[in-house]
């Protein structure tokens, strides 16, 4: 099947211009400026069931009929924030399909009437910043970008922001924050960004994958769109497989792909042959979904996962073979929450940093079964009380962990070894 | 000579990309230009920037201390930060970090004596196929280094020591 999303995998040179325009480049975008009217546009991407890629899944079409059309200007902002740990698409994309990325930014920007967009990039993306540089300079130089485009009152400038170092900066208001030259830290929300967003204007926030859908949603239709995956989870679905596989890559396939299709098909199996013992869909974010059979047969797409306690998220599937240990892990995912925890919410930044006393105790000094309830307590206090997603995420890999794989944490909690940590005993309201 | 003096031209740049009402977004860039001078963000610079934008030392501040690629003391002239996040360790690389140390003679966190290489452990870089991997941070820029063995890794690290060179 063509790739729609990782097309420079068929088209060599496809960050160039002349080869990018030359495969039907920017038609769209000129297209929708003009021949369509804005919410044309939101009606099209709407109709085409396309949802949010960075992790959500939320209607793409639906956010931007939610922008306020009394307060201007509009803004669009795209996410290209990418640190989920198992996530590596967007870099793949921006880095060798630069110009459909930018195109489809320019779309959304027309649908919602924005005249300016800003690239918002982790700090690590510094030579893809100055790449993207380049490429809005190459468009700008082009009539592509810039003031009365192909003679309409139609204008609109991309810049690049770069990040410095920080996962929460992907959560949608605390990337506002950062672009506003704040520390990234969340907003209370409401109000959400479509009604107070960038400098306190409408503002809509996309991933890069997302946003590198609509040229060929726009050239081709909705209802093309719509043949490709499933009824719930329309298109294709760029998931990064990493962990213990052989081939671990970006795979572009349709939503509904099953995990055994990916894992085995393209991603050549498990090292050294070994079986799956569990998967983390949504990178270290994820739940664990404990692997057999059915689970393997199950579609990978929004709904069928969750019917296996578990969210798909960005897709980022990390494979965890039988030579791991669920104690292990959950040590690996509280300590990147722990350091990436932004400290403006009580339950997160505290309940981080306990978390991560307690596993590694568990690690070292393997401190009886009270710590292993302790730590799954802690984690379910933190549970629905955070101000934003970070905290809750860091919770789902610790709960299904020890819920689902018990019989790894009994090394943990060795016999005749039931040693309670006398800081632990001072804790207010701690029954031990 | 202060920052705006001596970059006028990038400065200005850089605040053309922001509404002038929002001048304040300029930090973070600048802040990246100031790195680029010593490798690590000076006082007076962040006094400079706090001028040229008409916020305070302490917004200022306050970034340098939130996000992880701003310094604010001197280290090694390349820090080498080796992701040993989740997927990449299941892909060897904190045996991978364990095997650096060895041959650098240093420990996480810490300085080569000539000073060449400061060595980090941080979180997902985005490169979770390409494990082994690690970036190099520098005054002039950032690059990744990927599927990566010791021995490569301590050419790059001679090459640096010896000849030293331009990042990014």
């Amino acid at each position: 099947m063509p790739t729609i999303l990782l097309r420079h995998r068929d088209i060599p040179d496809l960050h160039k211009l002349d080869v990018y325009k030359q495969n039907g480049g920017l038609e769209a975008f000129k297209k929708a400026v003009t021949q369509m009217k804005p919410n044309e546009v939101t009606d099209l991407v709407k109709n085409s069931g396309l949802r949010g890629r960075g992790g959500a899944g939320f209607p793409t079409g639906m956010k931007w009929s939610f922008i306020d059309q009394k307060i201007w200007p509009h803004y669009v902002v795209a996410n290209a924030d990418e640190s989920e740990p198992g996530t590596f698409k967007d870099r793949e994309i921006m880095a060798n399909n630069p110009f459909q990325f930018l195109e489809g930014v320019a779309i959304a920007s027309y649908a919602v009437s924005a005249k300016a967009a800003y690239v918002y990039l982790r700090g690590e993306f510094w030579q893809i910043a100055s790449f993207l540089d380049e490429k809005i300079a190459e468009l700008e130089e082009a009539g592509y970008l810039g003031d009365r485009l192909f003679g309409t009152d139609t204008s609109l400038h991309i810049y690049t922001h770069l990040g410095a170092g920080a996962y929460i900066c992907g959560e949608e208001t605390a990337m506002l924050e950062s672009i506003e030259g704040k520390r990234g830290q969340p907003r209370i929300r409401p109000p959400f960004p479509a009604v107070y967003g960038l400098y306190g204007k409408p503002t809509v926030v996309n991933n890069v994958e997302t946003l590198t859908n609509l040229p060929m949603i726009l050239a081709k239709g909705s209802d093309w769109y719509k043949t490709l995956g499933t009824p719930d989870s329309a298109g294709v679905k760029i998931f990064s497989l990493s962990g213990r596989v052989r081939k671990p890559d970006n795979y572009e396939l349709p939503f509904g792909t099953t995990f055994r299709q990916l894992i085995y098909e393209h991603g050549g199996g498990v090292q050294e042959g070994r079986p799956v013992k569990a998967i983390m869909p949504a990178g270290a974010s994820s739940s664990f979904i404990v692997v057999d059979d059915k689970v393997l047969d199950t579609p990978m797409d929004y709904a069928s996962v969750r019917t296996l306690g578990a969210d798909l998220g960005s897709a980022s599937i990390i494979v965890i073979d039988d030579t791991v240990s669920i104690d292990w892990i959950i040590n690996k995912t509280i300590h990147f929450f722990k350091h990436e925890s932004c400290g403006k919410c009580t339950p997160c930044r505290e309940g981080t940093y306990w978390m991560s006393n307690i596993v590694e105790r568990l690690e070292h000094e393997h401190p009886g079964p009270a710590s292993v309830e302790l730590l799954l307590n802690v984690a379910r206090q933190m549970q629905n009380k955070c101000l934003c997603p970070l905290g809750e995420f860091s919770t789902m890999a610790v709960v299904t962990g020890i819920e689902r794989f018990p019989q790894d944490f009994k090394k943990a909690v060795e016999p005749g070894n039931e040693h309670v940590p006398d800081d632990f005993k001072k804790v207010e309201g701690l029954n031990l | 000579m202060s920052l705006a003096k001596k970059y006028h031209r990038e400065v200005n740049r850089i605040l053309a990309k922001y509404p002038p009402e929002n001048k304040r977004s300029a930090v973070m860039p600048l802040l990246y230009l100031a790195q680029s001078e010593a490798g690590y963000i000076t006082k007076d610079a962040m006094q400079d920037i706090a001028n040229l934008l008409e916020i305070s030392l302490t917004d200022v501040g306050a970034l340098v201390g939130f996000y992880t690629l701003y310094h604010d003391k001197k280290e090694g002239k390349y820090r080498m930060q080796v992701c040993t996040d989740l997927p990449c360790a299941l892909r060897g690389a904190d045996q991978f970090m364990e095997s650096l140390c060895a041959n650098l003679g240093i420990q996480v966190g810490e300085t080569t004596a000539d000073g060449t290489i400061t060595l980090e452990a941080v979180t997902c870089l985005a490169a979770c196929d390409k494990a082994p991997m690690f970036q190099i941070q520098s005054r002039d820029g950032l690059e990744y280094h990927e599927n990566m063995t010791v021995d490569k890794t301590m050419e790059l690290v001679e090459t640096l020591k010896k000849a030293g060179r331009k990042v990014g």
